[in-house]
């Protein structure tokens, strides 16, 4: 690692932070709340077609024939695509290339994209759709990811990259590290069990939408709601084979993403392909609908862990067995197999551990990254398995997770460094705030308190493609009017890194939040930064900054002191103004400082980087899952289970979050209190699926059910700041860790409140009377 | 977002016109008065009528009045919110405005009228979808197709009754003002519901115009429970209306109950409301009235597969709903609902 990627945990200026740890509202809220921002969806260009998709009717077949004719010859129809014209394949992942923006041979999920109308307008484009004819033969279709681990014939995808494929099978990752047998041998107390993770989706509000233009120079510019234009930029270049430099993505202010706007996307390749040919600008915006078939949620998971424990709590070994259904492509699954074992060695020690996770396919739609990426369901089935460990001992389980904490500075059992580390204070804030020690036992029979644990990544030192450049860039420019202005690729989601930005930069410079401007993921403007994934943002794009306002501050101190004739010790920035610190009478404001620095050192600028140090275990997939700095949560969860309905109300969730420093307390709490709603609705509400007829269940805001206000209990976020050596100021990630605890800490006080284990997600009312029934052995009522 | 077909809109200001225009276009005019029901179905093609004729502009659907014989009389065009809200509809007509108060979710409240829901399609998970998606489905007897996926077999459509005011307005005994080209009549609201899923009403091309609620009897105690996943916004997965009228004597003279999103139309739980009568509140012999009810109940009402969710638990929850309901109306709370 270089110098100039860290840069400590102090504040810039001797008197301490003067804009970091305050609460700062969001650069873009206002703009949001009134009306006034930019969606892709809002951007209107003259002569713009709109794009309608055909999508497959089955969940697998063959394609035998595509007719385009009537479809072309409707009136307003200005051209037709379907597979052949974007026939590369392409995917997120360099290794795994199983994507077609249109299918050429085979449909792989009922929904998947087949041809493309440009038109001018929706309805002219819907009506062509109609007169589109494909003759299809149908496959059998994999609907149960046993099934499709079984039976290798038909296989989904033949071969990926000139490699062939084992059967459906799309990944597996078998690793071990210490004696798990001998572990398991060692223990006093083993536990055995199943436990089962369904799919979820994300469900930002604003569904997928991308705009091309075509110049006449053979300039291509893509708008889309990304959230990693660098990803979409590289793609565009692959599918439609045009060097990047004619590419320019920027992405518009986004409508919330949470992994679900990670991949490249079939209506990003089409609207540009469509520019190209028609040399008019293009859009495409997918119906709710739509974006559930795009899908890339959340992995349904059959999970198997074995746990040893001595009887002092400690743990000895455990060993995990993961069937991960992945839908139809490979999107991110090679890496959210690997996390669905490498994440979880933390933040509890153990010895011996073991993991054999396989990924296969189904013609469902495809799974891929969504908040807490592929390692909210294993954390689910271990923190209950904890917690059946501290049953069978007779251990408080929040002691259980003490004892077995791994503490600061150290390495996990599979190589992974672990650097700060506050999660017994998340834990003790917890059990503080939740009253855990007085009320556990005395609560009333249907109510119940649970704990649970995680620990999640602040980026990875895994670029999707191997290189050797920095994974943050940015550029600062400075100017007379005293403004500053940020260029960077990081894409800012909803969560705020643009307001993060802002704020560092603010601080390094002195200058007031408000003169910082941000100009963020756009490819022709901004240094590239990997994008807004695996919570990586705040952290590498804030060491850049740092990295480029340490440059210019040091010419600004340096202009100055010699203006006034002071040693460069003396100069002091805060706020907007620069002082002599033993002279506080002699001020000039930052623009005055600028204009001297600029006469002394010619026009100003910065550019910064960042990138990880050399992390990871030394063996096959060791950098998958190794981060700079982790972040760790507690969760206490208070539940009320009607015993009658089986209705779980969770009614308190005390969501303590160790993000290293909190730069925006705000921020943080809203990201903690959101990730922890997110997790709560999966737990109880929310269920992605396909019916027996290979048909998304409910592919609506209103079948699909996430939690409307009146359905979102207490969320409590206790900030816990663990000063993180290598972040920026010491700042860790706060967007998705917080998510993991909130699911198995609910099933964990479901099991106080009435003595039932709930193992098997969603936790349904149903589930819920069924496992109480079971528990006092009544037989289930006949349907008279 | 899915696009509406395109269609003419009439917006005439007297019920004559409307009617007249219902049937000068036949079966190519609808109505439509919020829209929250209508306009969805649209978007998924279920309805593609050529001339929408609203209701919007004509005053007299509009307004709850206190009618001479006593009783309430509630224009069709009163929004549900007005509706739940309204003083006169919380004393004369309880069980009315708890249901209102429970469909759907506030904005849609503040749209959506009581003729509207009364009028309301029947819904079911292999129905209420796109076009695209019933298209994948193979459609359904229901619209476009021959089949029905809930009942394997079935040729009779059981899309689910999903009104939310339907039970409560049974309870009451209420009655509907139709207005047609011929004229006006008016109906008990048990009469207006047929057994079919297709179209589950015994009247088409005339216009409801008003829903009346007789005086209600002096020791009237009424509630509405609703069951559903969500604290808002969600349709029905069981509702129930209970209505007890207790004597001067204390004990129960008349009862009823009635339960809607089961089958394609709202049903009278008839024996299971009997099972009540002549009993005194406060009394074992009550309890084992209402649990006797609730045993009824769970006999009578057989929740299908038609709307989303487990049908299992919504069978499971019907005699809890129709317990805690009863308890609620006689205690004057309610309504009966998870949040
Ligand atoms: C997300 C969502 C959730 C919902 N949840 C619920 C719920 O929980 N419970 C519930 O009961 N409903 C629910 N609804 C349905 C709907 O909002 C209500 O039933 C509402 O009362 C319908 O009234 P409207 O005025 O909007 O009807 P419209 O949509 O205007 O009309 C509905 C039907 O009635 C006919 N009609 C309307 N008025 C008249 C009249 N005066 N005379 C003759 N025919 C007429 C129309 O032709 C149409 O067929 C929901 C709707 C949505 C979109
Ligand atoms: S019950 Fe449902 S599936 Fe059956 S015909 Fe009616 S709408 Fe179609």
């Amino acid at each position: 690692m270089a110098a100039r990627d860290n840069h400590g945990t102090d504040a810039p200026w001797k008197e301490g932070f003067q804009v970091v740890g305050r609460a700062h509202p969001k650069i873009d809220g206002l703009a949001k709340a009134t009306g006034q921002a930019i969606y892709t969806d809002d951007i209107q260009l003259p002569g713009m077609l709109h794009v309608k998709m055909l999508r497959s009717p089955h969940p697998h077949a063959r394609i035998i024939e595509i007719d385009v004719h009537q479809a072309l010859e409707l009136e307003g129809v200005h051209a037709v695509l379907t597979g052949a014209d974007l026939p590369k394949k392409y995917g997120v992942i360099p290794w795994t290339p199983d994507e077609n923006a249109l299918a050429t041979e085979k449909v792989r999920f009922t929904g998947d994209e087949v041809c493309a109308i440009a038109a001018i307008d929706e309805d002219t484009a819907n009506a062509a759709l109609k007169l589109l004819e494909v003759k299809y033969e149908q496959l059998h279709a994999f609907l149960d990811p046993f099934d499709a681990l079984e039976r290798s014939e038909p296989q989904i995808h033949d071969e990926i990259r000139g490699k062939e494929v084992r059967g459906n099978v799309s990944k597996n990752v078998k690793l071990e590290f210490g004696d798990v047998e001998a572990g398991l041998e060692a223990a006093d107390a083993v536990v055995d069990d199943n436990y089962f993770f369904h799919g979820t989706t994300h469900t930002a509000i604003e569904p997928h939408c991308a705009v091309a233009q075509y110049s006449p120079h053979g300039v291509l510019t893509v708008w889309s709601s990304t959230q990693i234009t660098h990803y979409v930029q590289r793609a565009l270049a692959h599918v439609l084979e045009i060097p990047e430099a004619k590419i320019r993505v920027i992405q518009p202010c986004l409508g919330g993403a949470f992994g679900g706007k990670s991949d490249p996307f079939a209506l990003e390749f089409v609207v540009a392909k469509l520019a190209m040919i028609t040399g008019r600008p293009v859009k495409c915006l997918w119906t709710r609908e739509e974006v559930f078939y795009a899908h890339r949620g959340r992995h349904p998971m059959h999970l198997h862990y074995r746990t040893g424990a001595r009887k002092d709590g400690r743990l000895t070994a455990v060993d995990a067995k993961i069937l991960i259904d992945g839908g139809s492509y490979s999107s991110f699954g090679l890496i959210t197999t690997y996390y669905s074992g490498q994440l979880l060695t933390g933040p509890y020690d153990f010895p011996a551990y073991r993991f054999d996770s396989t990924r296969v396919f189904t013609n469902k739609p495809p799974c891929g990254p969504k908040r807490g990426h592929g390692s909210v369901q294993p954390r689910f089935a271990f923190e209950v398995q904890l917690d059946q460990i501290a049953e069978k001992l007779g251990i408080d389980p929040i002691e259980l997770r003490r004892k077995n904490f791994q503490g600061e500075h150290t390495e996990t059992v599979n190589g992974q460094r672990i650097t700060s580390n506050g999660f017994l204070r998340c834990l003790d804030e917890v059990e503080r705030a939740s009253s855990w020690k007085e009320r556990r036992v005395k609560l009333p029979r249907g109510r119940g308190l649970g704990v649970a644990g995680s620990m999640y990544i602040s980026g990875t030192n895994y670029a999707v493609y191997p290189n050797a450049m920095p994974q943050a860039g940015v550029q600062l420019q400075l100017d007379r009017s005293g403004l500053v202005t940020v260029f960077t690729g990081g894409n800012d989601i909803g969560q705020g890194s643009n307001s993060v930005a802002r704020i560092i930069v603010a601080e390094e410079l002195g200058l007031d939040p408000e003169d910082v401007r941000v100009v963020a993921a756009d490819t022709d403007l901004c240094p590239v930064d990997l994008g807004a994934y695996s919570s990586r943002v705040t952290f590498m794009v804030g060491n850049a900054l740092i990295d480029a306002c340490r440059k210019v501050r040091k010419q600004i101190v340096q202009a100055v002191a010699e203006d006034w004739g002071v040693p460069t010790a003396r100069v002091w920035m805060g706020l907007g103004e620069v002082f002599d610190l033993e002279d506080r009478e002699r001020t000039l404001s930052t623009r005055e400082a600028f204009h001297l620095t600029e006469e002394r050192f010619d026009t100003l600028g910065a550019t910064g980087s960042y990138n990880t140090p050399e992390l990871g275990g030394d063996y096959r997939g060791g950098t998958i899952g190794a981060s700079p700095a982790y972040s760790f949560t507690a969760h206490v969860v208070e539940v009320d289970v009607d015993e009658e309905t089986g209705r779980i109300t969770v009614e308190n969730c005390w969501i303590a979050h160790d993000c290293g420093r909190a730069l925006n307390p705000m921020l943080v709490a809203g990201q903690m209190e959101g990730s922890a709603y997110m997790g709560i609705a999966e737990a109880l509400l929310e269920s992605h699926d396909v019916n027996r007829f290979g048909l998304h269940a409910g592919p609506s805001l209103l079948d699909y059910r996430i939690p409307t206000s009146v359905d979102t209990p207490e969320l409590h976020a206790l900030i816990v700041e663990s000063l993180d050596p290598e972040g920026p100021y010491g700042a860790k990630e706060a967007g998705e860790g917080p998510l993991h605890p909130s699911v198995p800490a609910i099933s964990n006080a479901v099991f106080d409140a009435c003595g039932i284990r709930l193992k098997q997600l969603p936790f349904t009312p149903g589930a819920v009377l069924t496992a109480l029934r079971a528990k006092t052995g009544e037989p289930a009522p006949v349907r008279a | 977002m899915l696009r509406l077909p395109k269609f003419q809109v009439a917006a005439p200001d007297s019920v004559a016109e409307a009617v007249a225009l219902l049937e000068q276009h036949g079966e190519d005019a609808l109505v439509i008065a919020g829209g929250t029901d209508l306009v969805p179905n649209m978007k998924h093609e279920l309805f593609t009528p050529e001339l929408v004729v609203s209701l919007a502009n004509i005053r007299k659907l509009r307004g709850i009045k206190q009618a001479e014989e006593g009783g309430l009389t509630i224009g069709a065009m009163s929004t549900l919110s007005d509706v739940a809200a309204s003083e006169q509809v919380r004393d004369g007509a309880p069980a009315l405005a708890q249901a209102a108060s429970l469909v759907a979710g506030p904005q849609l409240r503040q749209m959506g009228t009581l003729g509207g829901n009364v009028m309301l399609d029947t819904r079911c998970q292999w129905y209420n979808q796109t076009y695209f998606w019933r298209d994948a489905l193979g459609f359904c007897l229901k619209k476009d197709g021959t089949l029905c996926h809930v009942v394997a077999g079935g040729n009779k459509c059981v899309a689910a009754a999903s009104n939310d005011t339907a039970p409560a307005l049974m309870t009451l005994a209420a009655t509907l003002v139709f207005e047609g080209t011929g004229g006006q009549r008016e109906i008990p609201i048990h009469e207006l519901f047929l057994a079919d899923g297709i179209y589950n009403k015994k009247v088409r091309g005339e216009i409801l115009t008003a829903v009346r609620i007789p005086a209600l009897a002096p020791g009237h105690r009424g509630a509405y429970g609703k069951l559903r996943e969500r604290g808002s916004i969600d349709f029905p997965l069981f509702g129930v209306a209970a209505r007890l009228d207790v004597a001067a004597d204390e004990t129960v003279a008349y009862a009823s109950l009635a339960a809607v999103a089961l089958q394609a139309r709202p049903v009278l739980l008839k024996r299971s409301a009997e099972s009540l009568l002549g009993l005194r509140p406060g009394t074992r012999d009550f309890e084992r009235g209402v649990d006797e009810a609730a045993e009824l109940a769970y006999r009578q009402c057989r929740p299908l597969d038609n709307v989303p969710g487990d049908s299992d638990w919504r069978h499971e929850m019907v005699p809890v709903y129709v317990r805690r309901t009863l308890l609620a109306a006689l205690e004057g709370s309610g309504p009966v609902h998870h949040v």
